[in-house]
């Protein structure tokens, strides 16, 4: 083992990645599976079609309690937090004075406490900007005894079902503790795919049980960061660190939606609030949308976009091979104007300009369990 | 039949006659994962020694692919482009990249033989 793998943090499901014949790659800090033995390609489509299990155990869990920690966190967040109700989950960003995004997250209202999910990459950074920006009153308990598994899938429900029949109430974005094979978890009715399914909190010490657990399901296999990357671009989710950094805002990022109405006629009330605001009501000088190449030739993060007459417009943030549709798919920034579905782009690859498209997101439709 | 060489980036050469063809290994496949699209040279292009030949893409990333020795292109797998998925399935048979008119024959000859070749990869595990 060389010295740098020495150093990688490893999840509760380490050795059974190993086990099950993952290739194992360093991924914000922690020794991860990029893929298993069938591959990404079997295991995207699988995910797509039956179930797959993906090991999220790097991400921040953390939980916020204290009285009016709703109202505390709107100062770091642009979303509705005081208007969530009980067992909802909320998608939203931290953002810093520029409007720029430090990190997304989701937030969970239970009846004492928030939950807090947010990147691994992030975490420490997400944590004390968090301690530094609510009031000493706050108390953020930081989950590092829990792993976190995804089960995704439009045959996630069914496999859930055998082990926890309450998991199936749940509707998309919501969550509540329960029971699953008899263990204390938390369940969220959420991902990362585009596909129903939920994510399932669970204590270290149960987490490798637990999924060999659900491995022998025949409908679920494990899936690793390849095909996770493939289904959430397919989804068109953002990659915080590619396609959401902090030189770009929430409305850049065409998350406009993420700014709660409220917020919005309070006026902000959360870093960077008088610029994002403008760049809402004035449209933003440029804007993340979908590309689909013309071609079968993938177009990587950092490909220059061209607009039609070959000037410089934008950069590809996400960019690869989405199986389910079949082709090329990407992601990127375009300047204003160029930004309606079906404007002609050109994407220089390796030298030459090839033809593309603004397309709608996502590529692949939801298939989100919404009652 | 033609003796096969390989290089130590994991591509194997075959010369008949003036004529070469030039794929990558079953170890290369298999590091890259699934491919979805090879991006090659057009007949008539002149390539050197260590140089770009063709860029082939996986799911995950793209990987470039060199030439194992200089010359010019006479010929392009087609089949490729149609099925891509090819070179894993027979990355040493009907998943071969290009044919390369060969500029000096010697430079195959002085490539790794398939003994070598093979002590090669096991020392990379």
């Amino acid at each position: 083992m060389s010295e740098a793998a020495a150093d990688l943090r490893k999840t509760a499901l380490h050795a059974l990645h190993v086990e099950l014949g993952a290739r194992m790659v360093p991924f914000a800090g922690y020794d991860m599976p990029v893929q298993y033995p069938a591959g990404i390609l079997t295991e995207h489509n699988h995910t797509r079609t039956k179930a797959g299990l993906f090991d999220v155990s790097h991400m921040g869990q953390a939980r916020l309690w204290g009285v009016g920690a709703d109202k505390a966190i709107e100062a770091l967040v642009p979303g509705n937090i005081v208007g969530l109700a009980l067992t909802r989950i909320r998608y939203t960003v931290f953002t810093n004075d520029k409007g720029g995004i430090l990190d997304d997250l989701t937030i969970g209202r239970a009846g004492d406490h928030l939950s807090v999910v947010v990147n691994a990459a992030c975490k420490e950074a997400d944590y004390e900007h968090m301690r530094r920006g609510l009031p000493k009153s706050m108390r953020l308990e930081i989950l590092e005894d829990r792993a976190l598994l995804a089960l995704q899938g439009p045959a996630a429900e069914a496999v859930m079902a055998r082990f926890a029949p309450d998991a199936s109430k749940l509707t998309f974005m919501a969550f509540a503790g329960m029971k699953v094979a008899g263990l204390d978890c938390t369940v969220f009715r959420s991902g990362y795919t585009g596909e129903d399914g939920y994510e399932i909190s669970v204590a270290n010490k149960d987490a490798e049980g637990f999924a060999r657990k659900l491995l022998k399901e025949p409908e679920v296999m494990p899936i690793g960061l390849g095909a996770r990357d493939s289904l959430r671009l397919e989804a068109g989710l953002c990659l915080y660190g590619h396609d959401l950094d902090t030189t770009t805002t929430p409305a850049e990022g065409d998350l406009g939606w993420t700014i709660a109405k409220r917020r919005r006629e309070e006026g902000g009330g959360f870093p960077g609030d008088k610029i994002i605001l403008k760049q809402l009501a004035e449209g933003p000088s440029r804007l993340r949308v979908g590309i689909k190449p013309d071609g079968r030739a993938p177009a990587r993060e950092g490909t220059v976009v061209l607009d039609a007459k070959g000037k410089e417009i934008g950069k590809i943030t996400s960019g690869g091979f989405g199986p389910t549709a079949n082709g090329p798919v990407a992601m990127g920034y375009v300047t204003k104007g160029n930004t309606t579905v079906g404007t002609p782009l050109g994407l220089v690859v390796r030298g030459t300009t090839l033809g593309a498209k603004v397309a709608a997101l996502p590529f692949v439709p939801h298939h989100y369990k919404k009652a | 039949m033609a003796e096969r060489r390989f290089t130590k980036d994991h591509e194997w050469i075959e010369l008949n006659g003036a004529v070469a063809t030039v794929g990558i290994t079953n170890y290369a496949q298999e590091q890259l994962g699934d491919v979805v699209f090879v991006d090659l040279p057009a007949a008539g292009k002149k390539i050197t020694k260590g140089g770009e030949a063709a860029v082939v893409e996986s799911v995950k990333a793209a990987s470039e692919v060199y030439a194992p020795v200089s010359g010019e292109v006479v010929e392009s797998n087609a089949e490729l482009a149609k099925n891509p998925a090819l070179v894993n399935s027979a990355a040493e048979s009907g998943g071969w990249f290009v044919k390369i008119k060969v500029a000096d024959p010697k430079e195959v000859s002085a490539l790794m033989d398939a003994a070598a070749y093979k002590k090669f990869v096991d020392g990379l595990h």
